[in-house]
C-alpha cells in the first residue's frame, strides 16, 4: 500500500483549510444546547476540544480546537463539515460507520454515500498506529452529542 | 576504601589502561560497520520494498547473535531456578546468574554487591525512590540505624531534578515528594539545551536530600557535565542518582570515577532483550535502604511477625528473577566492550554530527539541542515546520526508515522548547554514514510531500 493512499488529497486540503477550526469567539446558535468535549492522544500528544450544538434534534454547529497530526486535524475538519445539518440519530449512526471501517483493519470498506469526503479515511485502517489519529475528533463529537443530549 | 583508591590510581599510571590500548585499534568505519551489522539478523530485512535503516535505537536497540544465542542457550541448557534447589541444573542456572552479575558490574566499574538486576531503568529509579521513603516510614518507626535516618526524606527537604528528564527520571522524584512533603525543584536549562548550572548552584542547598539528572538527553543529545554537578550534589550532601539509559550503551562509563551513589539503566537499550536492566547503588548505601519489593529469595529470617534482609543485592531482588535476561545483557556487554566503547562512542559522535550539519542544511528543520561542531551523542531531535512529527515519521516509514516521533517521554522539555512532538533519528553502532545519508535525503523530501 502506498503513502498516497493514506494521504488522500482530500485529507491534505483538510488539513490545512479546517473547516469548523476555532471556538474562541465562535458562539453556539441562540437557543441551541450544547456539548464539549476534550480529547487527548497522550502517546502523539493529539488533541481536540469539539463542541456541538442541537437544535430541534439537528446538529447546528460543529466548533473545535486542536492541535496534531495532518490525519487528526484534516478528520476533524471531514467530521465537523459533514456533521451540520445531520440530525443528532443520523451522526451518531455516521460516527458508528466510521468507527467500524476504521477498526477494520482494511476489512471493511468505505462507503462514499454514507461516509462522503471522510471515506478518504479508509486508508488509514490499514495503518494501526494511525487509527486514534483519525478517530480522536469523531469520539470527541460523540461524547459532545451525548452531553448535549 | 581509601587506600583502595590509591593503589587503584598508582597501578593505572604504571600499567597501560584498557583507553590507550584501545586507541591502538582503529576508529570505526563502514566497512567494519557493514561486517557488524551481519551479526544482527533483524537489519537484513526489507521494509516497504526497501532495505531497513534503523535510526530508533533511542528508543530500543536490536540484539546481536551472541545474545540471541545467549538467552537461547539458557533455556536449551540450563533452565532452572537461582538460589534454590540442590540439583545440577540449579546450580549451573545460580553460577551463570551470578556470572553475569559480575560481568555487568566490571563493565560499569561497580562491584558485584553493587550491581542489582532490575526489569529496566524505570523500576530502578522507583526502586530509588521507594527505598527513600521506606526510609523515611522506618526511622519515624524506630527501625533501622543512624545512617537510615540520615537518609530519610521529610517536609522541607528538597529533591532536585532537571528541566531535561526522561519521565522515568522525573515522575518517581515527584510522587516521592508527594508521599514524604518533601519538595520537587528542576535545575532549568537555557535554549541551547544546556542545563544552567549558575542556577543549579542556586537551587542546591543544606536541605537537597537527591539530586537526580540524565547522564546524556535522550531528546536534546547533550552530555551533561556530570562532574561538576556531582560536586554540587555532593556539597550539599545530597544523593546523587544518574540515568545512564543513554550513555552506557554508547560511551564508556565507570560509576566509581563519576562517584556517583546511583546509577541505572536499561538493557533493552544496549543490545539486550527487554525485561532486564540495572540499578549500581554505593555498598553502604544498598546495605541500610529499606527494600521495594519484599518476598522471597531476599530474607534471612522469616516469622509470622516480620523478616529480616539479606544485604544487598539479593535485598533488592525479591521473587524470581529474570535470568536469561541477565545472562543476555552479559553477553550484550561483553559485545560492546570487544568492539570498544571509545570507538562506538567517537563513531556515534560523527553520525550525529553528520545528522545536525545535514539537518541544519534544509530549509524549515529546526534542530533541538547543541548545533553542529557542538558535543552531541548520535542522536537528533527536530522539528519540521508545518509538518507534524506523526506525518514526518510515517513517510520516512514508507521509505523504510524507522524514528522516533511523540514527545519522547519528555513533555515538559518539548513544552519548554514550545513543541508537543517532534521527530528523532537515533543511531548506534551497526548504522553506517549511508544510513543518515538515506535518512537526511527522505526528511529533505517531507515538506515538498505535504505541500508545505
Amino acid at each position: 500500500m502506498s503513502l498516497d493512499q493514506l494521504y488522500q488529497q482530500i485529507i491534505l486540503d483538510h488539513s490545512k483549510a479546517r473547516h469548523g477550526s476555532g471556538l474562541a469567539g465562535v458562539n453556539a446558535p441562540a437557543g441551541a444546547s450544547t456539548g464539549q468535549s476534550h480529547q487527548l492522544n497522550p502517546v502523539c500528544g493529539d488533541e481536540v476540544t469539539l463542541r456541538v450544538a442541537v437544535e430541534d434534534g439537528k446538529v447546528a454547529q460543529v466548533a473545535w480546537d486542536g492541535a496534531g497530526c495532518s490525519i487528526s486535524m484534516a478528520s476533524a475538519s471531514v467530521l465537523s463539515e459533514m456533521a451540520e445539518g445531520l440530525t443528532v440519530d443520523e451522526l451518531h449512526a455516521v460516527i458508528d460507520t466510521f468507527r467500524d471501517v476504521l477498526r477494520s483493519r482494511g476489512k471493511v470498506h468505505a462507503d462514499p454515500d454514507v461516509l462522503g469526503d471522510a471515506a478518504a479515511f479508509e486508508g488509514v485502517a490499514r495503518y494501526a498506529a494511525r487509527v486514534k489519529c483519525a478517530m480522536i475528533s469523531w469520539v470527541a463529537a460523540e461524547d459532545a452529542l451525548n452531553q448535549a443530549a | 576504601m581509601s587506600i583502595d583508591w590509591h593503589l587503584k590510581e598508582f597501578t593505572l599510571a604504571l600499567v597501560p589502561t584498557p583507553a590507550t590500548l584501545e586507541h591502538a585499534v582503529p576508529d570505526m568505519d563502514n566497512a567494519e560497520v557493514l561486517r557488524i551489522r551481519n551479526d544482527f539478523p533483524v537489519l537484513g530485512q526489507l521494509v516497504n520494498g526497501q532495505p531497513l535503516v534503523y535510526l530508533d535505537s533511542g528508543a530500543t536497540s536490536q540484539n546481536p547473535l551472541s545474545v540471541i544465542e545467549a538467552e537461547q542457550e539458557f533455556y536449551e541448557q540450563r533452565n532452572a531456578a537461582v538460589h534454590r534447589g540442590a540439583h545440577h541444573l540449579a546450580v549451573e542456572a545460580t553460577e551463570v546468574f551470578e556470572d553475569a552479575r559480575q560481568t555487568v558490574a566490571d563493565f560499569i566499574g561497580a562491584d558485584y554487591a553493587e550491581t542489582v538486576w532490575t526489569s529496566n531503568a524505570t523500576e530502578g529509579l522507583n526502586l530509588i525512590s521507594y527505598a527513600l521513603s521506606n526510609a523515611s516510614l522506618w526511622s519515624a518507626q524506630g527501625r533501622g540505624n543512624a545512617r537510615l535516618r540520615e537518609l530519610a526524606i521529610g517536609p522541607g527537604d528538597q529533591i532536585v531534578v532537571t528541566e531535561m528528564e526522561h519521565h522515568a527520571n522525573l515522575i518517581p522524584w515527584q510522587e516521592l515528594a508527594f508521599r514524604t512533603g518533601a519538595t520537587l525543584r528542576y535545575i532549568p536549562i537555557d535554549d541551547a539545551g544546556a542545563l544552567r548550572l549558575d542556577t543549579a548552584a542556586e537551587i542546591l542547598g543544606s536541605r537537597t536530600k537527591v539530586l537526580a539528572f540524565t547522564h546524556a538527553s535522550n531528546v536534546l543529545g547533550t552530555i551533561n557535565p556530570v562532574t561538576e554537578l556531582v560536586a554540587l550534589g555532593r556539597a550539599a550532601g545530597a544523593l546523587v542518582v544518574l540515568d545512564a539509559c543513554q550513555s552506557a550503551p554508547h560511551m564508556p562509563l565507570n560509576v566509581r570515577d563519576l562517584d556517583v551513589d546511583f546509577a541505572v539503566f536499561s538493557g533493552h537499550k544496549m543490545l539486550a532483550p527487554t525485561g532486564i536492566g540495572v540499578l549500581y547503588g554505593k555498598q553502604d548505601l544498598l546495605d541500610v535502604l529499606p527494600p521495594f519489593l519484599t518476598g522471597g529469595s531476599m530474607i534471612t529470617t522469616v516469622t509470622m511477625e516480620r523478616a529480616e534482609y539479606l544485604p544487598a543485592p539479593q535485598r533488592f531482588e525479591a521473587g524470581t528473577q529474570r535470568i536469561s535476561q541477565a545472562v543476555a545483557l552479559a553477553a550484550a556487554t561483553s559485545y560492546l566492550t570487544e568492539t570498544g566503547l571509545d570507538r562506538v562512542h567517537r563513531w556515534e559522535s560523527q553520525l550525529g554530527q553528520r545528522m545536525v550539519a545535514g539537518l541544519e542544511a534544509l530549509p524549515g528543520i529546526r534542530v533541538l539541542g547543541p548545533a553542529a561542531g557542538q558535543e552531541r551523542i548520535g542522536l537528533a531531535a527536530f522539528d519540521v515546520e508545518g509538518v507534524h512529527a506523526h506525518d514526518v515519521g510515517q513517510f520516512l516509514d514508507s521509505r523504510g526508515i524507522a524514528v522516533r516521533v511523540g514527545h519522547h517521554c519528555a513533555q515538559p522539555l518539548h513544552r519548554r522548547l514550545g513543541l508537543t512532538a517532534t521527530t528523532r533519528a537515533s543511531a548506534y553502532l551497526y548504522n553506517t554514514t549511508d544510513d543518515v545519508d538515506a535518512f537526511l535525503e527522505a526528511v529533505a523530501g517531507v515538506r515538498s510531500y505535504f505541500r508545505v
